[in-house]
């Protein structure tokens, strides 16, 4: 057997140089080779308690999967991910595994902890590299259910139906499939073939993908049960109305959603000349906000060509929601970070267009209802930021569309669909989870939304079939 | 892919087509609107819903070429099929519980307003129509405001054809010789929306106009549509796109319709240029 790796450090991870990577959108890391992975494989010390497991939103078999890559065995360290997660290429990229999986590695109480993310991305990419995608043959029962949006939480949900044997719709409204991970995370973090290949692999197990349809204008909830005969639906339209922050000046020229800029760059293609879609040629760029959102928009700016990229946020980094990685990849980049900082107006000339954004410095006092300490403005310290374009990333709400033609649908104050915690709303028949239920969260826990209302719709099918 | 079932050129710039999308036809209302996108590296462009054939499964669309995603449009013949088409988006109009509406349409607008028009003349609306085009050789829709409307009057800038000057002339006319609207539909270029509404305003004359921001998804994820409403942010694609005239910012919205201006220039004229070069090397 080989020996156990006892290096304090994860092994690194081969990324593109810095410099050259922020002017273009290939992906930013290059994944594990064989050798770095069976050797970072040899760092997991096997807990017989599997701690890690209890971090995980799926509950992957993290210790079982780590195992068959020491074996060499990474087809079916693949499968055993695939027994609890569909998405093992896409998580392995996008999950924040610092404070899931990995905070709870005992490895980590030392030292660093063992590489998860980037061992599952390793499997997942040899997977895809290595062989055909092909159908699993599952057994059907010709029972229909839609699943509205294609997202994280739609495709997990989607695929764990099809394994069940449910005949499976997915409604998605823009013109290809998977919602943020197509629409938001950009090109250099995940590359959208990579999301179509998982896609092509519901595909094969039979699920249809209905793109184009706008659940809630182009055909409703109660048509889906009436008129087209699905027995039960899965709502994961996620949260996808753009907060503002409601100051001054913020309809000029030049001031964007985060959702706007990334949708006209990632699925758009913007950045692409043999795309029409125009984007605006900034110089300056000011991102306001501390999420993967935000991080995101500011390193899409410098690789649209922007000198000088800041990132304006009013906590520092220790609150920072952002995957540690992403901060440090923006930072290696060459973005500003402006913590404890504030916009107060933006600023714009006689057309409208955007000059400068002024800012006030904060600091921080108690802790607030989330947890974090609660920034209180500095008096007389407000500053001018000269940008000519703005970019807000300070969160998102359910989109309005379905609740406002579904009756009976009970929702939150602020939009959020409600449902117990197997995903069942107000409604019979009717599921939901993910950003459309908490609101901007994470990839994973969406997927995991997912996967837990399968097993809720099928439990609900069986009952209903008995 | 949807089908191109019908084109009709209605003047040297501005085409109609009936596009095969049966869900969208089934649920179009007048007021809505539809985005395409001619192929995979065209631009998402919306456009209002002129009509629909719920037995044919069909959608109307009439537009202009204005740059080079409408243009590429045109250039479909009947038979072939596009990448995209969603809808219906929007909210659909209120027409109901109006006694004598004017319906004012300018250039291509005219063609958004002609279902509002329909459907008011179809609910028993007394209806006027005022059309206004910049000369006789782009009057589009004739026939169709004749037989949806009680008085038709067609404007000309430089008096071609019908009457000579703006809508906005005729609509004074009638409002001073003591016609009486409880409701007028302005939907034409913003200078022209504006102008409506500084003369129902004082009259205090209910006043809808629909509005043609820059938009991306339509469905309110983007935020590129944000109008100010009564000084509040309001998403076209989701709250509108037709809105109260007297609440609208319109100099709010014609600064924000600038956004892409220089760099649509610059493409069509890249465009313009290419296609220079490729007729010269296919004369020699």
């Amino acid at each position: 057997m080989a020996k156990r790796n006892m290096s304090p450090q994860k092994v690194e991870m081969p990324t593109q140089d810095p410099l050259v990577r922020a002017r273009n959108f290939k992906e930013v890391a290059h994944g594990y080779t064989e050798e770095m992975a069976r050797e970072e494989a040899l760092r997991c010390l096997q807990c017989k308690h599997k701690p890690c497991m209890n971090g995980c939103p799926v509950n992957v078999k993290i210790p079982e999967f780590i195992q068959l890559i020491v074996e060499g065995d990474y087809i079916a360290a693949n499968q055993k991910i695939l027994e609890t997660n569909v998405l093992p290429a896409v998580c392995g990229r996008v999950c924040p595994q610092e404070s899931q999986c990995e905070q709870l590695c005992v490895r980590g109480i030392k030292h660093e902890p063992v590489a998860i993310g980037r061992l599952e991305r390793f499997v997942a990419d040899y997977f895809r590299e290595h062989s055909e995608p092909k159908p699993h043959g599952y057994e059907k029962n010709g029972i229909k259910v839609a699943v509205i949006g294609s997202g994280p939480a739609g495709l997990s949900c989607a695929g764990d139906l099809a394994r069940l044997g449910y005949d499976v719709t997915i409604f998605e409204s823009l013109p290809e499939g998977g919602g943020v991970l197509v629409y938001g995370i950009p090109e250099f973090r995940l590359p959208n073939d990579i999301v179509k290949h998982e896609i092509e692999q519901l595909k094969l197990d039979g699920v249809k993908l209905e793109t184009n349809v706008i659940v809630g204008r182009s055909i409703t909830i109660d048509e889906l049960f009436d008129e087209y005969g699905f027995e039960a639906v899965f709502v994961g339209s996620g949260a996808g109305l753009p907060v503002f922050l409601g100051i001054p000046g913020e309809n000029s020229v030049g001031v964007y959603s985060a959702n706007e800029y990334l949708t006209r760059s990632n699925l758009m293609r913007a950045y692409d000349d043999r795309y029409d879609t125009p984007i605006r040629k900034s110089k300056c760029v000011a991102v306001v906000g501390g999420g993967n959102v935000a991080m995101d928009s500011a390193r899409t700016a410098l690789r649209l060509g922007a000198e000088k990229v800041y990132i304006v946020y009013r906590r520092s980094f220790d609150e920072m929601p952002a995957r540690v990685e992403e901060v440090h990849h923006a930072q290696e980049e060459g973005v500003i970070f402006n913590n404890l900082t504030n916009p107060v107006a933006v600023l714009h000339d006689e057309r409208g267009e955007v000059t400068g954004m002024k800012c006030i410095r904060m600091e921080l006092g108690e802790p607030d209802a989330s947890g974090r300490r609660r920034p209180i403005p500095i008096e007389g310290s407000e500053f001018d930021l000269e940008v000519d374009t703005i970019v807000i990333a300070v969160g998102t709400n359910p989109n309005p569309l379905i609740k406002s033609t579904t009756e009976g649908l009970d929702v939150t104050s602020w939009g959020g669909i409600i449902t117990d915690e197997f995903g069942a709303t107000s409604r019979e028949g009717i599921f939901a989870g993910g950003d459309a239920v908490t609101g901007a969260a994470t990839v994973i826990s969406a997927a995991g939304a997912g996967k837990v209302a399968a097993e809720a719709i099928d439990k609900y099918l069986k009952n209903k079939h008995a | 892919m949807y089908k191109i079932t019908n084109k009709q050129q209605l003047n040297s710039n501005v085409v109609r087509m009936s596009v095969e999308a049966p869900l969208v036809a089934n649920k179009g209302k007048a007021g809505q609107f539809i985005i395409f996108r001619v192929d995979e590296f065209g631009e998402r462009i919306p456009l209002t819903i002129a009509g629909t054939d719920k037995e044919k499964g069909t959608v109307d669309i009439i537009f202009q070429i204005v740059g080079k995603g409408t243009r590429l449009l045109a250039e479909k013949e009947e038979g072939e099929e596009i990448l995209d088409f969603v809808g219906p988006l929007g909210k659909p109009s209120k027409l109901e519980g109006y006694k004598k509406a004017c319906v004012i349409g300018g250039g291509v607008g005219t063609a958004i307003a002609y279902p509002s028009a329909v459907a008011l003349h179809e609910l028993g609306t007394e209806v006027d129509v005022i059309v206004g085009f910049r000369n006789k050789d782009i009057v589009i829709l004739e026939e169709e405001f004749k037989s949806a409307s009680d008085n038709l009057y067609v404007m000309t800038d430089d008096g071609s054809y019908g009457e000579h000057g703006f809508v906005t002339k005729k609509l004074e006319d009638l409002l001073e010789a003591g016609v009486d609207y409880d409701l007028v539909i302005a939907i034409g270029p913003v200078p022209m929306m504006k102008a409506v509404v500084a003369l129902t305003k004082p009259k205090n004359i209910k006043t809808l106009v629909s509005l043609n921001p820059i938009m991306v998804d339509g469905t309110g994820m983007c935020g590129g549509c944000r109008v100010l409403i009564n000084g509040e942010s309001k998403f076209a694609c989701v709250d509108g796109p037709e809105f109260d005239g007297f609440e609208v910012d319109f100099d709010d919205l014609t600064r924000r319709n600038r956004s892409y201006f220089e760099e649509e220039q610059e493409r069509d004229h890249a465009c313009r240029m290419q296609l220079a070069a490729q007729k010269l090397s296919e004369k020699n």
